[in-house]
C-alpha cells in the first residue's frame, strides 16, 4: 500500500513508466510473444496424469471379441443406406432391437439462414435413430452416450458397425451402472444439436424437432465415434467444441491412458507424439501441435460432433481412426476394446469429471500446459494496453467531455451492428441480381460495408477509451477462449500502441488494415493450412477464406457460436475507433 | 444598499490585496483574481433578497432535468419491452435475494392465498413493501421507474441546497479572512458549481448500475429512494421528516441506521447546537430526534404487525439480514467466506462482518464531526461495500454523490487505477459467470476473486476521496504550498 499512498515514489514510479513507455511496451510484446513459444518446450509443461481417483485405480479388463462381425454389420448398413439414399431408419431400429436395446427415432428439420456450400444443404431434414442400454445395477439416474455420424458416401460405414457390435456385446454385460446410449446422428452437428434439444427440453435456436420418446439418466460423458476404413494405423483425439471450449483433461487423460495399454498408435491434431523434445525438430513438432489447437479453439467452431454436448456441462471427446501409409495396422477388435475399456472407466465415475483441469492446451498428448501457465503471455500483451492508458492519462490536462466519446463510439457500433445483420439481410439480393455465389456474396456484402470514420474530438480522450475498450475486451475474450483472445491481441494490440495521429498516415492506414481482424483471419487460413502440411495456393486460399467466414456466420445461427457476433459487434468497433484515431484531424 | 456597499468595498480591498502583495506577482494572478471577482458577483446574487433571480433560476435548471429525466424513463421503458429485461432480472450482481422481484410476486401470491409471505423462506422483503405491490403490482414498472425518479429529484434539490450552503460558508470565511492567501485555486467558483445538481440527477439515472436495478425491479431502487428522501428532508433542515425517512430507511434494511450520526450532526450544525457533550442543548437534541426516531419506528413497526397479523416479518427480514443464510454468490463479501466457514465458527465471524457496517461510524464521525454531507456519503459507501446482500444498485446511490466532490478532483490519487478496477470488474462478472455456471469450466473462486477486487477497488475509491478532502481541508486551514521546516517542498502523508 505504500505504493498506494506515498505520493514520491508513486510519481516517481510513474515518471519512469511514462519515460520508458514504448521501450516497456515492446519488451512486453517480445516477452508475450516468447512466453507463448516457450509453452511448447517441454521441460516448460506438465505431464498428464489421472486426477480422477475413481477412473485412475480400479482396473478393468477388456474382452470384446468381435470386430469382424462389427465390419460385417458396417457393410450392411452401408447397403442399406445406399438403398434408402440417406439413413436406413428402419433397417437401424430393427438391428438395435435385435440386439436388446430400447429404441427410438427423433425427426427433425432445420432451413439454413443461407445455402451451406461446404456441405451442399440448405433445407436439412434427418433422423435421428438412438437406442438406451437400461442399467442394470443401478437406479438409471446418469447415463453415457456413444455417438456414430452416418454422413453420406462411403465414410463412417465402420464407426456405426462398431457402434452397434459393442451395444450387443455390451448388452450382455451385468457391470453396467449408468444407461449407455448409442446414438446414430445424420447431418452430423444439426442432428447433434436436434437430440440434445430434445434430450434437455431446450430450444435455443429455433429448429424443428419432435420431442423424444425415451431418456436416460442425466449424461455424464460421451464420446463420438468416427471410423472409415477396417484398419487403421492410429486414433486421432479431438477436443475442441463449440466456443473453443474443451472437455475436462481427464477425458484426454484417459483416452492416453488406454491407447498406451492397448497399444494403439494416438495422436492429436493428428500429430504423433515425439520424445525429442530438446532437438529443433522436436520442438517445431510441439509447437505446431500446440499452433494448431489454438487455432482449432480460436475459430470457436465445434471440430467434431462432440463439440455441442460440452454445453450442457458433458464431457465429450471426438474419437478418429486414421488410415496412413504406416506399417503396423490395428484391427476393429483393438478399437472396440479400447472403447470398452475406455466406457467400463466411465461407467465407474461417482460424479461427473471435474477434477483435472478444463482450461489447458496440449504441445502434445503426454503433456499439457495449464491456465496458471499460458495465461502470463497473455496478461504481458494486455499490459502493453495498460501502460497505454497510463501514459495517456497521464498526457491529460483536460477532463474529458463525455458526449464528445459517445459519438464515435456509438457510431463504430451502428457500423457493428450493420455489420451483423447486413450479410444475412442482403445476401439474398445479391443472389438475385448477380450471378456470384452465395457465399461470395454474403462475404463481400459483410467487407464492403468498410466505412472510414472522420469525427473530431481531442484523439487523446478518444484513444484512452479506445485502449481501454479493447484491454477489456480481450481480457473476457481470453477468459472464455483463451486462443481467440490471444491471437486477437496479438494482431490488435500493437495497433492499438502506435496508432496516434501524427504516425505517417499511408503506412499505418496499410498495417492497420493488414493487422485488421479480418486479414488476421485470412493469415490464419494459410497459416492453419500450413500447419497441416496442406499448403494451399492464394487462388484457394482465397476461396477457403469465404468459406470460412461463411461457416463461421452458420455456425452462429446454428449452434449459436459466439464468435461471429463477437467481432462484428465487439471487436470490429474497436478496430474502427483505431481507424478514427489515425485520421484525426 | 448597505450589503452592496460592504462588498464592493471588499472587492477594492481584495484587488489592492492582490496587486500589492508581492508574493501573487504570478501569471496566476489575473486568472486568480478573475475567480475571485465572479465569485464575488455570484456572492452578490445569492445573497440579494430579490426572489426573481431565484425563480429565473429554477426555471433554468428545470429544463435540463426534466429532459434528463424524459430520457432516463424512455430508456427504462424501451428496456422493460426488450427481452434483455428477463436476463437481466436473473443476474445475481442485481437482484439479492432480499430484493428480488420474482420473490416479491411469490409472496404477493402467497398473500393473496391467505398465507404468511414468509412462509416457505422466498420472500424476505418487509411487509409495507408488500402492501404496496398489492395495490400496484399491476403498474410495477412505473413504481419502480417513478422511485428512481424521486430518488434523482431529492438528490437534485438535496446537492442543490447544500451547494448554496457550501458557498455561503465560504463567503463568512472569506470575509472573515480564514483563509491562508495561496489557497485562492481552492476555492470553488459558481461557474463550476452551477451544473453539480443536475450531475448528480444524471449519475444516478443514467448510471448503468441504476438503469439495470430498475429495469430488473429491484426493490433496491426504492430503499434508494427512501435514503434520498431522507437526505433531502435532513438537509433542508426538517427534524421530523428526517427522523421519520430515517426510520422507514431502517424499517427497510437496518443498515441505514449509521446515517443518524450525519444526520444530527447536519442538524446540530444548522441549529448551531455544538457538538458538546458538557451541553444540556446537545442531549436535549439528541433526546429529541430519538423520541422522534424511534416513535415513528414504533408506529411502522406496528402498522407492519398490525397489517400481517404476526410477527413473522421479524425473523424473516432482520434476521435474514443479520445472520446471512442464503449464500447465494452476489457482488459482496459474505457469501463465499461463509459458504466455506466452518459451521462452529460462524457465529463469531458473522458477527465480525456484520459490525464493519456499523463500526466505521464512530471515527469517521468523529473526523468529519464539521462536514456531515460528505459523512452521509461515506456512510452511504460503507453500507454499500459491506452490507450482506448488495447489488449494483447501492453501489449507484453512492456513485450519484460523486459529482459534489468534483473539486476534490486535483487531490485524488488512484482515480485511473480505481475505475479502470471498476470498468473491468462490471465486465467480468457476467463472464466468469458464465464460465462458471454455464461451461462448468471455472469454479466459484473465479467469481470471488472478481467480487474481491471489486470491493478493493470500492474502498480505495471512497479512502482516495476521503484522503483528498481532509487535505483540502487541511491546505485550507495551512495553505497550499507548504513548507518543511528546513524549506523544502512538504508532501502530506496519510497515516
Amino acid at each position: 500500500m505504500g505504493l498506494l499512498s506515498d505520493p514520491n515514489r508513486r510519481r516517481a514510479l510513474i515518471s519512469l513508466l511514462t519515460r520508458l513507455n514504448s521501450p516497456i511496451c515492446v519488451v512486453c510484446y517480445m516477452a508475450g510473444v516468447a512466453w507463448f513459444m516457450g509453452l511448447a518446450f517441454e521441460p516448460f509443461t506438465l505431464r498428464t496424469y489421472m486426477s480422477e481417483n475413481a477412473m485412475g485405480s480400479t482396473m478393468v479388463e477388456e474382452r470384446f471379441p468381435a470386430g469382424e462381425r462389427a465390419l460385417t454389420t458396417g457393410r450392411e448398413f452401408s447397403a442399406h443406406k445406399k438403398k434408402a439414399g440417406g439413413m436406413p431408419v428402419d433397417w437401424l431400429v430393427k438391428t438395435m432391437q435385435a440386439r436388446g436395446l430400447e429404441v427410438f427415432t427423433q425427426r427433425f428439420s432445420r432451413k439454413l439462414p443461407f445455402p451451406d456450400e461446404n456441405k451442399e444443404r440448405y433445407m436439412v431434414k434427418g433422423t435421428n435413430v438412438y437406442g438406451i442400454l437400461r442399467a442394470p445395477r443401478a437406479p438409471r439416474t446418469e447415463a453415457l452416450v456413444l455417438s456414430a455420424p452416418c454422413t453420406p458416401g462411403d465414410s463412417n460405414n465402420q464407426a456405426v458397425g462398431l457402434l452397434l457390435g459393442l451395444a450387443q456385446y455390451f448388452r450382455n454385460q451385468i457391470y453396467w451402472a449408468k444407461d449407455i446410449i448409442f446414438l446414430v446422428n445424420e447431418h452430423d452437428l444439426i442432428g447433434m444439436q436436434a437430440w440434445l434439444e430434445g434430450y434437455h427440453h431446450t430450444n435455443t435456436t429455433g429448429m424443428d424437432w419432435s420431442p423424444l420418446q425415451g431418456r436416460g439418466g442425466s449424461i455424464q460423458a460421451a464420446l463420438s465415434l468416427e471410423l472409415s476404413s477396417d484398419v487403421i494405423t492410429s486414433m486421432d483425439l479431438v477436443l475442441e467444441g463449440l466456443n473453443g471450449q474443451l472437455p475436462n483433461l481427464d477425458l484426454a487423460n484417459l483416452f492416453y491412458a488406454f491407447c498406451q495399454k492397448i497399444g494403439v498408435l494416438c495422436t492429436i491434431q493428428g500429430k504423433l507424439q515425439r520424445n525429442d523434445w530438446d532437438s529443433v525438430s522436436g520442438y517445431s513438432h510441439s509447437v505446431q501441435t500446440m499452433m494448431l489447437m489454438v487455432m482449432k479453439q480460436a475459430s470457436g467452431r465445434p471440430w467434431g460432433d462432440h463439440g455441442l454436448f460440452l454445453r450442457y456441462h458433458i464431457e465429450a471427446a471426438s474419437i478418429k481412426g486414421i488410415n496412413s501409409f504406416r506399417q503396423y495396422k490395428t484391427d476393429v477388435t483393438t478399437i472396440g476394446r479400447l472403447l470398452e475399456g475406455m466406457y467400463r472407466k466411465l461407467n465407474n465415475l461417482l460424479e461427473r469429471l471435474h477434477q483435472s483441469y478444463f482450461f489447458y492446451l496440449m504441445p502434445s498428448l503426454s503433456h499439457f500446459v495449464s491456465i496458471g501457465y499460458y495465461m502470463p503471455a497473455f496478461g504481458l500483451l494486455a499490459v502493453i494496453l495498460l501502460l497505454r492508458a497510463l501514459d495517456l492519462w497521464v498526457q491529460l490536462v483536460s477532463s474529458p467531455g463525455v458526449l464528445s466519446v459517445l459519438t464515435p463510439l456509438v457510431i463504430s457500433h451502428l457500423t457493428g451492428v450493420a455489420l451483423y445483420t447486413l450479410p444475412i439481410q442482403f445476401q439474398e439480393m445479391a443472389v438475385e441480381q448477380f450471378p456470384v455465389s452465395e457465399t461470395e456474396a454474403v462475404v463481400l456484402t459483410a467487407i464492403g460495408y468498410n466505412v472510414f470514420l472522420f469525427i473530431y474530438i481531442g484523439w487523446r480522450v478518444l484513444k484512452l477509451v479506445a485502449v481501454l475498450y479493447l484491454a477489456v475486451l480481450l481480457g473476457c475474450t481470453a477468459l472464455i477462449n483463451f486462443s481467440l483472445g490471444f491471437i486477437l491481441a496479438l494482431t490488435l494490440v500493437p495497433v492499438a500502441a502506435f496508432v496516434t495521429p501524427h504516425v505517417p498516415k499511408v503506412l499505418s492506414a496499410f498495417i492497420l488494415v493488414i493487422l485488421s481482424p479480418a486479414c488476421t483471419l485470412l493469415f490464419s487460413v494459410f497459416f492453419f493450412q500450413e500447419l497441416q502440411e496442406l499448403p494451399v495456393s492464394f487462388q484457394e486460399g482465397w476461396l477457403l477464406y469465404l468459406s470460412v467466414i461463411s461457416q463461421g456466420i452458420l455456425d452462429h445461427f446454428l449452434y449459436g457460436s459466439l464468435v461471429y457476433p463477437l467481432i462484428a459487434l465487439l471487436v470490429y468497433p474497436c478496430w474502427l475507433l483505431f481507424w478514427n484515431i489515425l485520421f484525426w484531424k | 444598499f448597505n450589503k452592496t456597499l460592504k462588498l464592493l468595498m471588499l472587492n477594492q480591498w481584495l484587488t489592492v490585496r492582490c496587486v500589492l502583495i508581492p508574493r501573487l506577482k504570478s501569471p496566476g494572478v489575473k486568472r486568480r483574481f478573475r475567480i475571485y471577482s465572479s465569485a464575488l458577483l455570484v456572492l452578490q446574487w445569492l445573497t440579494n433578497k430579490d426572489y426573481k433571480g431565484g425563480e429565473r433560476f429554477l426555471v433554468k435548471m428545470a429544463a435540463p432535468l426534466t429532459l434528463l429525466v424524459i430520457l432516463s424513463v424512455t430508456i427504462r421503458a424501451v428496456l422493460y419491452r426488450s427481452s434483455l429485461a428477463e436476463v437481466i432480472s436473473e443476474r445475481v450482481e442485481v437482484v439479492s435475494p432480499l430484493t428480488a422481484w420474482k420473490r416479491v410476486v411469490e409472496g404477493l401470491a402467497l398473500l393473496d392465498l391467505g398465507v404468511s409471505p414468509y412462509s416457505g423462506d422466498v420472500f424476505h422483503e418487509t411487509p409495507l413493501i408488500i402492501y404496496l405491490f398489492h395495490f400496484v403490482v399491476d403498474y410495477a414498472e412505473i413504481t419502480f421507474m417513478l422511485a428512481d425518479v424521486i430518488t434523482a429529484v431529492a438528490l437534485y434539490m438535496a446537492v442543490m441546497d447544500y451547494n448554496k450552503q457550501v458557498f455561503r460558508k465560504q463567503k463568512y470565511a472569506l470575509e472573515a479572512d480564514r483563509y491562508p492567501l495561496d489557497c485562492l485555486e481552492l476555492i470553488r467558483s459558481p461557474k463550476e458549481m452551477y451544473y453539480i445538481p443536475l450531475k448528480v440527477a444524471m449519475f444516478y439515472l443514467l448510471n448503468p448500475f441504476t438503469i439495470l436495478s430498475c429495469v430488473a425491479k429491484s426493490t433496491c431502487g426504492l430503499n434508494n429512494a427512501v435514503i434520498a428522501l431522507f437526505i433531502l428532508t435532513t438537509i433542508k433542515g426538517n427534524v421530523l421528516l428526517s427522523a421519520i425517512f430515517l426510520s422507514l430507511a431502517t424499517y427497510q434494511s437496518i443498515y441505514p441506521l449509521t446515517l443518524c450520526a450525519p444526520a444530527l450532526l447536519y442538524l446540530m450544525q444548522r441549529q448551531f447546537i455544538p457538538v458538546n457533550f458538557r451541553r444540556v442543548s446537545f442531549w436535549w437534541f439528541i433526546a429529541q430526534y430519538a423520541f422522534m426516531y424511534l416513535g415513528s419506528l414504533f408506529v411502522i413497526v406496528g402498522l407492519s404487525f398490525f397489517l400481517l397479523g404476526s410477527w413473522d416479518y421479524v425473523p424473516s427480514v432482520y434476521g435474514f439480514i443479520l445472520s446471512v443464510p442464503d449464500l447465494t454468490p452476489n457482488i459482496g463479501l459474505f457469501w463465499y467466506f461463509f459458504a466455506e466457514m466452518f459451521e462452529h465458527f460462524r457465529l463469531f465471524f458473522l458477527c465480525v462482518f456484520q459490525i464493519n457496517v456499523f463500526f466505521y461510524t464512530i471515527p469517521l464521525s468523529i473526523k468529519l464531526k464539521e462536514h456531515p454531507v460528505f459523512l452521509i456519503f461515506m456512510q452511504l459507501a460503507v453500507i454499500s461495500i459491506f452490507k450482506s446482500y448488495p447489488t449494483v444498485g447501492d453501489i449507484a446511490l453512492y456513485m450519484a454523490f460523486l459529482p459534489v466532490w468534483s473539486h476534490l478532483h486535483r487531490f485524488l490519487r488512484n482515480i485511473f487505477l480505481v475505475s479502470c478496477v471498476l470498468l473491468a470488474c462490471s465486465a467480468l462478472f457476467p463472464v466468469l459467470w458464465h464460465l462458471w455456471i454455464y461451461a462448468g469450466s471455472a469454479n466459484s473462486n473465479f467469481y470471488y476473486a472478481i467480487t474481491l477486487l471489486f470491493n478493493v477497488a470500492q474502498i480505495l475509491l471512497v479512502s482516495d476521496y476521503f484522503y483528498a478532502f481532509l487535505r483540502r481541508e487541511h491546505h485550507l486551514s495551512y495553505g497550499l504550498y507548504l513548507k518543511r521546516k528546513d524549506g523544502s517542498e512538504a508532501t502530506l502523508v496519510l497515516k
